[in-house]
């Protein structure tokens, strides 16, 4: 199997101007392993949202590209929402669901994924251009690029082991998360608008 | 009407994108807002995704509206938290139900409980006293919103809508 650390920091290896939103719990943590980085906004609650976020984020800045990662109970929460991007149809936007079948900050207990819920599918048929379940490194490696390139929405399922591994944190507090990014984007402006 | 002149303020202020769920005293308003091409109107499978949608907006540099209606202020609770936690401006138009003249009493717990709850989670709520007092209130509710980094919720009551009936509702 592979590891949820190791597939996180290869898909954010070449994030330049990557706009970067992150579900709470392990992926947040993940994508402060690979890097803080002040064009990321990881979530530290609001679980359910992270692509709806991450459609927020896309509408509003249709030349930049949007990677929303996130687990695969965060992702469960908000099922409609993939309807919702499905419609919406942004071409700059992909969500990547890190599916270790478990909902890791409560116990490990499993997820719907463990019994076999298909989320690629479910993409698919609300309409995203790309879905698959990856479980190799090379399907890793071909996400990579097409989080950059192919005009979305994209949507992968990438499953990895079910690990206890330490805690990366990134900052808590939200209006810092917030003002940071925004900063980052739209430059000194940002402050006055 | 009114909703043509909430539509007005929302462009005047700049707003250009719309999340609602699909409420019969939003009609009006849902539809000036798909017809006009410097909006962009998104529809939601629940009220709680407005609220991801204005906060990624709002990340991206772009203003955003919400609407819903008052039962669906009972999805959004849990994500107001991380509108206070992050001081996102967000500005959401609830029409009312279960408040006068309501019809199905299964609208009326939300109904009578919204003001309290959007309250308890941080949101500075409005009421419109009559028709006329709907756009300024609206003006007064984005500006708030936008200039101070506040949640600000506008509800427009039941009596002004005027739904009475199903037959009602369903004809318009």
């Amino acid at each position: 199997m592979m590891k949820r650390r190791q597939v996180v920091k290869q898909l954010l290896a070449g994030r330049k101007n990557l706009l970067v939103v992150a579900g709470l719990g392990s992926t947040a943590w993940d994508i402060t392993a690979a890097g803080d980085h002040d064009l990321s906004f990881p979530l530290w609650g609001a679980m359910g949202q992270a692509a709806m976020i991450g459609l927020g984020l896309a509408l509003a800045q249709p030349r930049r590209r949007v990677l929303v990662i996130t687990g695969d109970g965060e992702m469960l929460m908000g099922l409609g929402s993939l309807a919702t991007i499905g419609v919406q149809k942004p071409d700059n936007l992909t969500v990547v669901v890190i599916d270790n079948e478990r909902y890791g900050e409560t116990g490990m207990q499993q997820t719907h994924t463990a019994a076999g819920v298909d989320l690629a599918a479910a993409a698919l048929g609300c309409g995203f251009r790309f879905a698959e379940i990856i479980s190799s490194p090379s399907g890793v490696r071909s996400l990579a690029s097409l989080i950059h390139k192919s005009p979305g929405p994209n949507f992968a399922q990438v499953k990895v082991a079910a690990e206890k591994i330490p805690l990366v944190l990134p900052p808590r507090e939200g209006t810092l998360l917030k003002a940071r990014f925004r900063r980052a984007l739209l430059g000194a402006k940002a402050d006055l608008a | 009407m009114w909703p043509e002149e909430i539509h007005r303020e929302l462009k005047a202020a700049g707003i250009r994108i719309v999340g609602y769920v699909p409420d019969a005293g939003h009609k009006r308003l849902i539809e000036l807002c798909h017809g006009d091409k410097a909006m962009r109107a998104v529809v939601l499978s629940t009220e709680e995704e407005g609220i991801g949608l204005a906060a990624g907006a709002w990340l991206g540099g772009e203003r955003s509206v919400l609407l819903m209606q008052s039962s669906g202020v009972g999805n959004v609770i849990n994500v107001l938290g991380m509108v206070k936690e992050c001081r996102f401006p967000l500005v959401t138009l609830v029409t009312m139900r279960g408040q006068e003249g309501e019809f199905n009493p299964w609208q009326v717990p939300m109904g009578q409980a919204t003001r309290g709850v959007l309250e308890a989670m941080g949101t500075v709520v409005q009421a419109p006293k009559d028709e006329k007092d709907i756009a300024p209130t609206v003006n007064a509710a984005l500006r708030l919103a936008y200039n101070s980094y506040a949640s600000v919720a506008v509800l427009i009551p039941q009596r002004i809508i005027g739904i009475k009936s199903f037959q009602d509702q369903t004809s318009r």
